[in-house]
Parts: C-alpha cells; structure tokens; sequence
C-alpha cells in the first residue's frame, strides 16, 4: 500500500542521514529502510513495490519533465505513485520502471541521475530517452497525476468547482480591470 | 406519461441517438402525435448529477469507446483512440457543447457555387439554400433561447470576453460580440439564467444552456408519444426485400439484444456512429452497407478546421470565470480568396481548466517551454478558431479490418488529413489571432493544435443527385424512402459556423416533412 502521510514526529534529519540513506544531491528526498521522506519532514512515502530509491528518483524525473519551483515534492510525490501501485500488480510494469530508471542512473554515472546537481544535465539526459516507452508511461502519467490534484489548482490561479458557489456572475467573472 | 411500445409494434419511428438531431425530431414528432422510441448508447444523467470537474465530467459523459485514427492529423499522434471529444448520453453532446449557436451564411450553403473547384476537394453545393432553411432558423433559435436573436438579450461579457474585444477594437475587427447563445440570459422556457459558472463543457448544473436532455425529451415524453431507452446500442438496422427498413437489433441496458420494429428509422448518432451503423448494416441486398449506393457513406468526413490561441499577459485575466465560449468576431467568417483560402472562419473565446489545459495546450510537449506556460495560468485569455474545412473523399469513417467492439462489430476509424486550404486558413487565423493579442499587450502566445473534434460532420451527406451524396433535400436516404439521417452527418459541406443551430432546425423540417410523408401514406 502506497501512501503519503506526515512523517512521523522523532525521525530528526540526522537520524535519516545516519541510517544511511542515499540523499540526493539536492538534499530535498531521503530515502530510509523502505521509506522515502522528505528532508523537512512534511511527509514521507512507503515503498513495496519498488526499490525507495527508484521511487526517489522517479520524483525527482517527475520535477525535470514538468518543472514548477512553485510545487514541493510531495505533489510530484502523489502524481508518481500510480507506478508504485501499478508495479505491485504487475511485474511487466515493475520492470519497466526498475530498469528505465537503472538506464537513467547509469547515463547519469557515477552517483546517479540524481547526483546530477543542475537540471539541465538531468534534461539532457531525458532527451535522449524522451521516446522510450518508459520515458512516454512516466510523462503521460504526470499529464493528470500532477494537474489533476484539486490541492495544486490554487497554486496556478485555477479556482476550480464553481457551482456549489453560486458560480462567478457575483464573484469576479468580469473583474478585469487592465484592459 | 413516457409511452412504453412494443418490440414488435411497426408503427412508430425509431430514433437512434438523443442529440440535437435525435432529441429535437423526436420532440418534435410527439408534439405531432407521432409515436417515437428513442434508442439512446448512453445513459441518463440528470443536470443535477453533472460535476465541475474536468477529468471526472469527461468520464462521466464522454464516447469512451475504442476506435482508432489514421491520416496525418496531429490528433491520431497524440490521442490515437480518441478522435472526437463527444458524448455517449441522453441529451447526446448538447450536454458537453459550448452553446454558440450560429446560421451558416447564405453564400456558405452553395460552396461549389461560389468557391469554384478546388482541387483534392470534394465539394458540393447544398440542395437547399439559406431560404429553405430561414423559417426553421427562427424556430430553433425561439427553442433554445438563442441570445441575440428575435429580441433576446445577449450575455454580459466576462474577462476573457474584454480581451478579445479589446484586441478586436485594436486590429479594426466589426463584428464582435457575447455571441448568438443558446445559454439563457434571463429566465427562459422554465429555466434559469446563466450564473457564469464556467464549466459548459461538463454539463450546465443549473439547465441554462439549452440541451436536448432537460428540454426536447421532457417535452416530448411529456406528450405520452416518446419513449427514450438508455443504454441502448443499437447494432444494425434491418430491412425487407423490397429494401424498405423494418427495425433495428439493439443491445438493452441489461445487455440483451433485442429487435425494434419499426416504420421508419432515423439515425442520429453523429459523423462516426452513423456512417458506421450504415456500414455494418451491409447486407446481401445492400452489400456495401445502407443507403450506400454512391460509396459516399462514411466519406468526406469534416471537423472544422479548429486550433486555438492563448495568451499571457501582465496581469490576471482569469479566464475560467464564466460561460467557456464568451464572446465571437465574425469579421473574418467572409469568403475573401485574397487571403489564400476559400471560406471563412469565426473566432470565438474560449476557456480550459488547469487539468484540460495541461492536456491539449501542447501534447506530448514537457519541460520548461511548456511549464512556465502553465505558470501563468491565471493570466492567460483565449480564443478557438471555427473555420470551415474542405470535404475530402479520402477523410473518411471506415470499418476497422481487425479490431472489435463488444458485441462483435467493427469499430470505426477515422481518418484524418488537413486540406491545403485548411492549412492555409488556420495559418491565416493563428496569425490573427496571435497579432489581436499582442496588440493589448500579450508578453506570449501559443498557437495551439486542434483538439480531438467536437464538430463532426459531412459523412451521409445531403445532395441533389444520388450519386454525389447519401441523403436528399430532407435528409431521406436516397435509396431507401423510409431511412433518415437527422444529425450533422448530413450537412453537405462544413460551413465556418458551430453545427448545432442548423442540426436544430434541420431536425424541425425534417419533422415536418416526415408527419407529411406519413399523413398521406408516402412512407
């Protein structure tokens, strides 16, 4: 079961680097025992399908495709978890995901792809597998798995389900003032 | 009151599908006391049930199932299964549509007329003319409460409306206003007014867009002469040896198949079901399908020419408040070769939510090019280009060779390739359109490719010789008298207008003429 909660209270970010987990070079993920969490302790994600690394990655892939410094991990945390889900049913996709991202790791060299301290290495590299089948599955995934979640749309301005508001014939639907 | 009939009655009139076309005529018929049965693919959701939500609206209410793409169009690259964003439930896409609701022009029914010959296109003149059609306009405009139209008022304009009109004044465009909408203004026909909401395409909650599913079945039901079935797929329609149709073999909603009997049928299951029903209903006396003596069944096949430009400016815009399609300029809708093209187009705003706009501003597209784009969603306006596209013989609804529905059939493919005209006119409208924007102050702009089609049309065209066409004057098979097709697969060419008005009043003349035809006999 793949979740993402508040990371429970006592694990310190000492703790988590003394565990030995692979922090990422931007420092932002670690990754201890089968969870990964998020360095300021927000929240964390369990991993049983895939390896927590290759899930640490995949968000960290997720960011490059569509980059918002705006968002925090945990949004592109939620919009990558179907691949853990999916790969915990099927083992054609597990494979796909494992070994798209072992490719990733082993373009990248040593320390991996997210060793990689400037996006537009990671980007390169991307490109170069941009009409993989894996590269394509993790892309079209984040389509709907990032702009689908409700908790985002303020963050861009999209105010979303109106109805239940009486709509926006009394709240601004004509409120430009520039023009 | 709904008139439940007999499987085995043959006297009422079949109507396959519940759209504009499907939904209207069958009103219409009851209101004459003709008995009607409605066979509906989809199923029955109330406007109370309708969701603000993109992705879960189009779940809800979208033709999901399989068919596949082939041609050149970006559509079949990006979204290989699903060529047309329509809709499989009663009120068919009347639910889902914008509401703009516009005559073609009187020089836009004879194409051939008046554009001359051009070549790779197939182009005909309607065997009717804007006269014929007149009286009918005003009566669809009267039952959908068109804004801006025998006395209506028009919308109040949103902010995406005041840029375009803005940008309209900057470049000495005419023509701009709210628009001819089916979306009421005021109170209209027991329903309410617009609340500028902003989710049209999902389905108006509050009943103010006129749609088939909350007027013309009611209405009709109401008259104790329409019965509507839901979940009701209908397979093939059969016929006698002298070639008349006697019924139609349909899938129930428990998933048996049954056989209607009937009269007369009439097939409105818009441009890719109803060629295709046509097709698989192909049988020894027919053996190329139905009313398919010319081979032009599933051909010719148009989805105007389409695109959209958006744009970022400086400050807010917040184009997601308010009725999705705000506001048009129909300067450019003229037929003016001068500009490299024959025909015109029409520019009418239009709106994504953040989900959709992810979706279809750029598919396939990722990183910073595209992100940034999405960043400044809350300043974004935009605008859909409406062009009229060239019929092709090539662009066509076949039979898939292999793949099968659920029941056995063929699916269809749609086969899709712009027209040098097409190409040259939707260059033309990106330009413009991007030049508008820029004239109030866009910082950026994106000429963004068309959608899956939501204006399918031209694949049982209506022509005066059998031989150029699948239906006559009024939409009556020209091989077989008791047959219709009563949807937009029947216009002859595309016109630079959104279909609906004219389905609409196409439905209501061909109503007309069906009770005429029945009253003495004829048919």
């Amino acid at each position: 079961m793949t979740t993402v909660y508040k990371a429970p209270e006592g694990i310190s970010r000492r703790d988590l680097l003394k565990r030995g987990g692979a922090v990422g070079a931007v420092a932002l993920l670690a990754v201890s025992g089968s969870t990964i969490v998020s360095v300021d302790r927000v929240w964390g994600m369990e991993t049983t399908a895939l390896k927590p690394e290759t899930m640490a990655t995949l968000i960290q892939m997720a960011r490059d495709i569509y980059p918002h410094d705006q968002l925090a991990d945990k949004y592109y945390a939620v919009a990558v978890k179907e691949h853990e889900t999916k790969a915990g049913a099927d083992e054609t996709h597990k494979s796909l995901i494992e070994d798209g991202i072992a490719d990733l790791d082993g373009r990248a060299g040593e320390g991996g792809y997210r060793a990689l301290g400037w996006e537009d290495d990671r980007v390169a590299i991307l490109k170069e597998i941009e009409d993989t089948p894996f590269f394509q599955a993790i892309r079209g995934g984040l389509v709907v798995g990032i702009y689908n979640q409700p908790e985002v749309w303020p963050i861009f301005g999209y105010e979303g389900e109106s109805y239940s508001q009486g709509g926006y014939i009394n709240r601004g639907f004509d409120d430009i003032e520039w023009i | 009151m709904a008139a439940p009939y007999d499987l085995t009655d043959d006297s009422v009139v079949v109507i396959i599908g519940s759209g504009a076309g499907g939904g209207t005529l069958a009103n219409e018929l009851a209101q004459k006391g003709i008995d009607t049965v409605i066979l509906e693919a989809g199923a029955r959701h109330e406007y109370d049930s309708f969701v603000n939500d993109e992705w879960a609206s189009f779940s809800q209410l979208s033709w999901l199932d399989n068919r596949t793409t082939s041609g050149d169009w970006r559509v079949s690259r990006d979204f290989p299964n699903l060529p047309a964003w329509i809709v499989k439930a009663v009120g068919g896409t009347t639910t889902h549509w914008a509401g703009a609701s516009l005559r073609i022009q009187e020089h836009e029914f004879n194409a051939l007329t008046n554009y001359g010959a051009v070549e790779g296109a197939n182009l005909l003149d309607w065997p009717i003319g804007y006269d014929d059609l007149e009286p009918y306009y005003t009566k669809a405009e009267d039952k959908m409460g068109v804004t801006g139209t025998n006395g209506r008022e028009r919308l109040p304009g949103n902010n995406n409306f005041k840029v375009l009109e803005a940008g309209a004044k900057a470049l000495g465009y005419k023509t701009c206003h709210t628009g001819n909408m089916a979306i009421n203004s005021a109170d209209y026909d027991g329903r309410m007014s617009c609340q500028q909401t902003g989710f049209c395409f999902q389905g108006c909650k509050w009943g103010a867009k006129w749609s088939t599913l909350y007027t013309e079945i009611p209405k009709g039901e109401e008259t104790g002469k329409l019965e509507v079935r839901p979940n009701s797929q209908v397979l093939t329609i059969e016929h006698d040896d002298s070639g008349k149709v006697t019924g139609v073999v349909y899938v129930d909603k428990d998933g048996n198949q049954q056989r209607q009997a009937a009269r007369i049928v009439c097939v409105a299951g818009n441009s890719i079901e109803s060629p295709r029903l046509l097709l698989n209903s192909a049988s020894s006396k027919f053996p190329d399908g139905l009313a398919n003596g010319s081979g032009q069944v599933g051909r010719n096949y148009m989805r105007h020419l389409t695109g959209s430009v958006y744009a970022i400016f400086e400050e807010p815009v917040n184009m997601h408040r308010g009725t999705t399609m705000a506001g048009i300029i129909q300067d450019e809708a003229r037929h003016d070769p001068s500009r490299g093209f024959v025909g015109g187009y029409e520019l009418e705003t239009l709106s994504l939510g953040l989900p959709f706009m992810a979706a279809f501003l750029d598919p396939g597209a990722w990183g910073r090019t595209f992100t940034t784009a999405l960043d400044h969603y809350n300043h974004m306006a935009g605008m859909w280009i409406v062009g009229e596209d060239m019929p092709q013989e090539s662009n066509a609804i076949t039979l898939h060779a292999e793949l099968k529905d659920a029941h056995g059939l063929p699916i269809p493919d749609v086969r899709f390739t712009d027209h040098p005209n097409d190409v040259a006119m939707r260059n033309h409208a990106y330009q413009q359109g991007q030049e508008l924007y820029k004239a109030v102050g866009a910082t950026r702009t994106f000429p963004t490719p068309p959608y899956p089609s939501t204006h399918n049309l031209g694949t049982n065209r209506m022509s005066e010789r059998p031989e150029d066409g699948v239906v006559n004057k009024w939409g009556q098979a020209h091989e077989i008298d008791n047959l219709f097709v009563s949807d937009g697969s029947q216009f002859t060419t595309g016109a630079a207008e959104n279909p609906t008005l004219t389905i609409v009043a196409l439905a209501i003349r061909q109503a007309d003429y069906i009770a005429e035809q029945m009253g003495s006999g004829t048919i």
